[in-house]
């Protein structure tokens, strides 16, 4: 599957659809926006065929067809808009992408992680539990946010690499190197909103 | 989402929250972390010569009920033998504090960090 399946989801494809023919919303997000199945994602062409794709299923072009269709364009954009936004962030992208490899890391509670990289977030959000304390909290919030970014994109690299080799132990690898982003990310949200606060008050 | 008294009541009046010295010979240190949610949770334990539990620490960064099952964990381990406190089960954490079927994993990762506290000091014990 290709460009294909942009070429289908035109106006008329959905507006010719007849009753008992479901629409086929079991695509993967990257077949449904036609976009190569890879963690590089060009995001810009995302952002193209997300704008493309909303065009398309606008709901003006449905207002004069039957309630069956109109139910059907509000399916597939949410489906679009769902495609869009996991693909959009390098986390939910890279669990997507092991999640069509049959590792699902979207709902494990029970994983065993390295204790030195636990210690480590430990140590982080120590840190980050401080920063109220400190004699020029911006400047400690700053230097967190530096490590936020560096270890992300350490964390990336790592994945991408793992992802590309496509054996059953790369693959492993590269469910760990999610586990760490989804902490690394929590404590980015973290950063964001003591610096929100900080501002405000 | 609505917390029942009981996690409030750790979630505010957190007993036990403190860090002990992890290279003591007598302390254990269990580390554990749920990716789906970021939460980091350590717990330590302070163990006597006769294998009790003297003291219990822990360190929780995470939602209400995780703070408030490794709160009431640091409390039951208090005078606990190393076996006992190695069969804690997080249905009973759970039970004691209501969980909510969603927040079911925040009473594992607690049995899971006291269970680690006591394999690392086992792990010591062994070395020496």
């Amino acid at each position: 599957m290709s460009a294909d399946a942009a070429k289908a989801l035109t106006f008329e494809f959905l507006s010719s659809l007849s009753a008992g023919y479901m629409m086929d919303i079991t695509q993967n997000y990257f077949e449904f926006l036609a976009l190569p199945v890879t963690y590089q994602l060009d995001l810009q062409s995302l952002s193209e065929r997300n704008r493309e794709l909303q065009k398309t299923l606008h709901p003006d072009r449905f207002a004069h067809l039957s309630d069956r269709e109109r139910r059907l364009s509000v399916q597939y954009t949410a489906y679009l808009n769902e495609a869009v936004s996991t693909l959009k962030s390098p986390l939910t992208r890279a669990q997507y992408l092991l999640k069509m490899e049959g590792i699902d890391t979207f709902s494990e509670t029970q994983v065993q992680l390295e204790p030195m990289f636990l210690m480590q977030q430990m140590e982080l959000r120590e840190g980050l539990e401080s920063v109220r304390e400190a004699s020029d909290p911006d400047a400690v919030l700053l230097a967190l946010q530096a490590t936020v970014d560096g270890e992300m994109k350490a964390l990336r690299s790592q994945f991408d690499g793992f992802y590309q080799q496509s054996t059953p132990t790369s693959l492993d690898a590269a469910a760990v190197c999610v586990r760490k982003m989804q902490f690394i990310d929590k404590l980015g949200r973290e950063i964001e909103a003591l610096e929100d606060q900080l501002f405000d008050e | 989402m609505a917390y029942s008294e009981q996690v409030i009541d750790h979630y505010e009046n957190p007993r036990n929250v403190g860090k002990m010295n992890d290279s003591d010979d007598n302390v254990g240190t269990g580390m554990v972390g749920a990716p789906a949610c970021g939460d980091v949770m350590r717990l330590q334990i302070k163990v006597s010569d006769e294998g009790i539990i003297e003291d219990a620490k822990f360190k929780t960064y995470g939602c209400g009920s995780a703070i408030a099952s490794s709160s009431l964990v640091t409390e039951w381990v208090k005078g606990m033998s190393l076996d006992e406190a190695q069969e804690l089960k997080n249905t009973t954490i759970a039970e004691e504090l209501a969980l909510p079927p969603v927040k079911i994993h925040c009473s594992v990762l607690a049995e899971d960090a006291i269970k680690a506290a006591v394999a690392d000091y086992k792990d010591k014990r062994a070395k020496k």
